[in-house]
């Protein structure tokens, strides 16, 4: 990083019964980013990764009902915001994220000039392919929002993500729980908000447990959701950056 | 016993079902204030059968029977979307607050162990069952 006073990083890794796969990542991420923190928001898990979260040095926020992915991350930037942190990421805990890429994403930040980095699968690095109409599913929603965020973005569903203290405090006050709102809605959100959105690419991993679908049926339905979630939230008022200060 | 005296009759069950459950805090007035209202219309439909061919043949309609069924399949339509919305509401709130509950359990456990550096081995972890 640069020689600048150093600059607090929090990791934030959605949990919703992940003790399997989420010791690995936190082990790597004391490995690429040891000066990080981490924090594990558990989802409401039936499983013991609270316990395994913890052993494992990180911190963990028990939400006590399972909200999806939206609660969490917003209750993550929350915790973010109120500690003072400058930088957060958010990372998957199946292990399809390399921790190894988070530098990369946080340079991007701090010498790019972005307020939110994506990584992006699809941006020319790994050798991640969704086919038939996910992929257009996928497509469309990149072309669109690429023309919203006014920068070229190929990857909107990715749920791997680095901001800074303007988006952390964006996000921490609103960041949907609606279908889709933890990876298109919220891009739309800060773009909106005047945020900077930049896409680094990045190797996805197979994941480690769980296969992905690829029933078209379900693709399908992803496709309607999709459109739906991307034109209810580009027909929503713009929500203003919240002040410092508030939290 | 005619058609009209049993609407009547069931009207008036109806309020006073209303009104015990408002008394008992089992329904809010905002929620009871439309039923209340919408059955003191069927009453006055009730007693005055002349009122519903008026208003047909006011609305256009021909057979007034008609008219009253499509009035309720509208009141009913919106009070469903306005309890969608309250459910919508409510949804937002619990999220609200277990977040801040996540975030004090993790405030209160910071605060149990201040100023001893060592984490203790037993978090506040909802999964220590064993």
């Amino acid at each position: 990083m640069l020689s600048a006073p150093p600059q607090r990083l929090l990791v934030i890794i959605p949990a919703w019964n992940e003790q399997e796969t989420i010791p690995a990542v936190i082990t790597e991420l004391h490995d690429c980013v040891p000066d990080a923190d981490v924090l594990v928001v558990n989802d409401g898990s039936t499983d013991h990764t609270s316990r395994v979260s913890w052993a494992m040095g990180a911190r963990v926020l028990e939400l006590p009902i399972n909200l999806g992915v939206g609660g969490a991350m917003r209750a993550g930037y929350t915790y973010a915001l109120r500690q003072g942190y400058d930088l957060a990421v958010q990372l998957d805990a199946d292990g399809q994220h390399d921790p190894a890429d988070v530098p990369r994403l946080i340079a991007a930040i701090t010498t790019g000039g972005a307020d939110v980095v994506i990584g992006a699968r699809f941006a020319g690095v790994g050798a991640y392919a969704a086919n038939g109409p996910r992929r257009w599913s996928m497509r469309f929603l990149s072309m669109v929002l690429s023309r919203v965020a006014r920068t070229r973005l190929t990857d909107t569903t990715s749920g791997f993500k680095a901001s800074n203290r303007r988006a952390i405090r964006l996000f921490a006050f609103n960041y949907p729980a609606e279908y889709l709102g933890d990876t298109v809605e919220s891009l739309v959100i800060a773009s909106r908000a005047g945020l900077t959105i930049r896409q680094v690419g990045v190797a996805m991993r197979p994941r480690a447990g769980g296969q992905p679908s690829h029933s078209p049926v379900k693709a399908a339905v992803f496709l309607l959701r999709a459109v739906l979630a991307l034109l209810i939230a580009l027909s929503r008022p713009t929500e203003p950056l919240p002040t410092e200060g508030i939290a | 016993m005619n058609a009209y005296a049993t609407v009547v009759v069931v009207c008036v069950v109806l309020v006073l079902a209303l009104i015990f459950l408002l008394r008992t805090h089992r329904i809010r007035e905002k929620y009871a204030a439309i039923w209340i209202l919408l059955t003191i219309a069927v009453l006055l439909i009730g007693v005055f059968p002349q009122l519903a061919y008026w208003l047909s043949s006011l609305a256009g309609v021909r057979t007034p029977s008609n008219l009253v069924f499509a009035l309720a399949i509208l009141v009913l339509l919106a009070v469903a979307i306005q309890l969608s919305v309250e459910v919508s509401n409510l949804e937002e709130e619990t999220r609200t607050l277990a977040e801040e509950i996540a975030l004090l359990r993790l405030d209160v456990y910071d605060a149990a162990h201040l100023g001893s550096a060592e984490r203790t081995p037993h978090p506040p972890t909802t999964d220590d069952d064993a």
